[in-house]
């Protein structure tokens, strides 16, 4: 077999969750090129922001990601508080912290299982998300849901942790310190999976920075961006914590990052139960006024940024989501070329995609590069199409 | 006349190994889920998984219709006729005929040579990657497989008769028994999971990359055809392995230990593996497994 043959992975297909289209150009078992088409779960969550006041955005965007739940509406509120320059409360702050690192720990674990599962190795992928579970009963506890948690506020967060809730996160965390463990004992020494993973899906550090990929996936080819570090928000100004970089660039680097971060995620908790001030929550916010702010966060997978702009009246005037597997999963050109289909597999999953928090939607003209598309149009399209499937079917 | 038909259509031959390769099929399902901290389904699952089947709609690809549909029953008719020519050597080993190892041997590899017929003719590029996978992995994990059968004939004092293997085993002892018997078993182990298509060689169906590859296509009964003929495999090769190395003492009890012996060890490979690539499993079964397999070959030429 020396001709091309396309394999489709997509739109839908049982290697990812989310509907997302690789179409794999091969011969025989050798992946020559890659089209990426994404756009499927396109909802159009930046217009109906422009609809909904400044308090309702918060659980609107927290809906974009249903993994990185909180990186959102965290990143949100961190732009609207550089718009109308709050300070929130210590106590805040904390509180912020723990729940977005308790979010890295269940993202990764996720991520972890996955893989497992992409290399056909079920086993790993059951016990990285029996291990995944305390995590989320914490979340119920704490917040009273296990994925949607809604813990961020302009100027503060909605509800405290109890002092008997955060014995529990203690213990949660002992638990889980020794899951990493044997995680880490178990991936890094089985020579199957180095067979597997090691020099697969290989990016460079400059094909890292070409790409601009964001998070682990940069990280782990040696680039030192963290925006915990570099812009720190939050209370991660305040304990003590370091950026896990790795060299090689390939999928077992990449798992390597995301295990060693699990560690520094208990330790920044651990720290961030010891520090946290007593006292209020909330700065309690009457009034936004007119500007703009600009809000990112270190999400599971990389930057999340947020630009919100106002015109002093409730809503937003504009609002403007990147989510960081945009940035991210434009890198498998590169790095998913060149292996085999079973390379591909892992590799495409490798950057930790999450497809619907990327969707975008831009009619371009071919010859002018025009955008001819607006939301309106949109709708007016939609509607259309339901008029027209109405009436094939007769109704 | 109407004894050979009860012996292929129900005892040792179809009904028999399907009921036990549905049941052995369980405890694999049974026991990986217990490993991997779920519940696992009840014994009586992969009968109602057939069942369902049949009752589903066959969708045939445009083109394909004879080929399609028959190799599934291909595969089937030559996996039962291992299992009753393998049963009646068990019980009556002095009436097994001369050459019957052969005639396993080749029979064994028909199913894989089903799955790769009906996947080529379906026409779809995943079932096509499947079959060249498949292809490939029948290529790759023959030669130490019969390197190791051979280790249990040269073993057995050269007899190539399933019941005289038997035999000389019940006055010698086991063939496991010596070094070149062991290394020979533990090849033969591997191939095993190889030919079960299951991890870490199950790149053929591997569901992650190429969704089921070579029987994407299939549905309803030819799919169910493909399960039942997967499942009396699974009784099938382990009995082969025990007829060939651990023959000593075949009664019912000892017999139904050492396959659950073998079947344990199937678990536990695949659920302590990933899925190999295609060319790493081609290069592990031509490079050590070989090795290994030809050095159990010299031994046992040498008596050890």
């Amino acid at each position: 077999m020396s001709h091309k043959v396309i394999i489709p992975i997509g739109p839908y297909h049982p290697l990812q969750e989310e509907p997302e289209f690789f179409r794999l150009y091969v011969e025989g078992e050798k992946v020559v090129d890659i089209d990426i088409v994404i756009g499927y779960m396109h909802r159009g969550i930046e217009e109906l922001c422009e609809h909904k006041h400044f308090d309702q955005v918060s659980f609107l965007v927290e809906r974009i990601c249903g993994i990185c739940s909180t990186s959102h509406p965290f990143a949100y509120v961190n732009a609207m508080e550089d718009l109308a320059k709050i300070k929130i409360p210590e106590r805040a702050l904390y509180i912020r912290t723990i729940i977005a690192e308790m979010e890295r720990l269940h993202s990764h674990l996720l991520w972890l299982g996955l893989a497992g599962h992409f290399i056909g190795y079920n086993t790993i992928w059951m016990w990285a998300w029996r291990y995944r579970e305390p995590i989320l009963d914490c979340f119920e506890m704490i917040t009273g849901n296990r994925n949607h948690y809604a813990m961020m506020k302009i100027g503060g967060v909605r509800r405290d942790i109890e002092d008997g809730h955060l014995s529990a996160l203690k213990k949660m965390l002992d638990e889980l310190a020794r899951a990493a463990d044997m995680f880490y004992g178990a991936v890094m020494d089985d020579p199957v999976i180095k067979a597997r993973l090691k020099g697969i899906g290989v990016l460079t550090k400059e094909q890292a920075i070409e790409w601009s990929v964001v998070g682990p996936t940069a990280r782990a080819s040696g680039v030192n961006i963290d925006v915990r570090k570099d812009d720190p928000y939050g209370a991660y100004d305040k304990v003590s914590w370091n950026v896990i970089v790795e060299k090689d660039g390939d999928v077992f680097a990449k798992t390597r990052v995301r295990i060693l971060e699990l560690y520094e995620s208990i330790r920044i908790i651990r720290q961030c139960i010891e520090k946290m001030p007593k006292g209020e929550i909330d700065a309690d916010i009457k009034e936004i006024p007119a500007g703009e702010g600009i809000g990112h966060v270190e999400a599971p997978r990389g930057e999340c940024f947020h630009y919100v702009k106002s015109d002093g009246t409730n809503r937003p005037l504009r609002h403007k989501i990147r989510a960081p597997s945009y940035m991210n999963v434009a890198s498998n050109k590169v790095a998913a070329v060149g292996g085999t289909i079973s390379d591909a597999a892992i590799t495409l999953a490798a950057v930790d995609p999450c497809y619907c928090c990327t969707e975008r939607v831009a009619v371009i003209q071919k010859d002018t590069d025009k955008k001819i598309m607006n939301g309106w149009d949109l709708i007016r399209l939609s509607q259309e199409k339901t008029e027209r499937l109405r009436r094939g079917l007769g109704f | 006349m109407i004894k050979l038909l009860f012996n292929y259509l129900i005892f040792p031959g179809f009904l028999f190994s399907a009921v036990i390769g549905f049941l052995a099929g369980w405890l694999e399902r049974k026991i990986s889920a217990r490993i991997q901290w779920r519940k696992g389904p009840p014994w009586y699952q992969n009968f109602v998984d057939f069942l369902k089947l049949l009752g589903k709609e066959t969708i045939v690809p445009q083109g394909a219709k004879l080929t399609f549909l028959l190799s599934p029953f291909m595969g089937l008719l030559s996996v039962i006729l291992v299992s009753t020519i393998l049963g009646l050597s068990i019980r009556l080993p002095l009436e097994s005929f001369m050459g019957d190892l052969i005639v396993v041997l080749y029979l064994l590899v028909i199913p894989a040579i089903a799955l790769i017929v009906g996947a080529s003719s379906s026409g779809n590029p995943l079932a096509s990657i499947g079959a060249s996978r498949e292809m490939k992995l029948v290529l790759a994990y023959e030669l130490p497989f019969i390197l190791s059968v051979i280790t249990a004939v040269i073993k057995s004092g050269g007899a190539i008769q399933l019941g005289l293997i038997l035999n000389h085993q019940l006055s010698f002892g086991s063939n496991i028994i010596s070094l070149s018997g062991v290394i020979a078993f533990i090849v033969a182990i591997i191939c095993l999971q190889a030919k079960l298509g299951l991890v870490p060689f199950d790149v053929s169906e591997a569901e992650q990359e190429i969704m089921a590859g070579t029987l994407i296509e299939y549905s309803g009964l030819p799919l169910a055809i493909f399960k039942l003929t997967k499942a009396i495999l699974l009784y099938t090769i382990p009995v082969l392995l025990i007829v060939l190395f651990l023959g000593k003492d075949l009664s019912p009890a000892f017999l139904v230990a050492k396959y659950i012996g073998i079947l344990l060890v199937i678990i536990l490979i695949k659920n302590t593996n990933p899925r190999l690539r295609i060319d790493q499993t081609l290069k592990f079964f031509w490079g050590s497994a070989t090795i290994l397999a030809i050095v159990a070959v010299i031994l046992a030429l040498w008596g050890y």
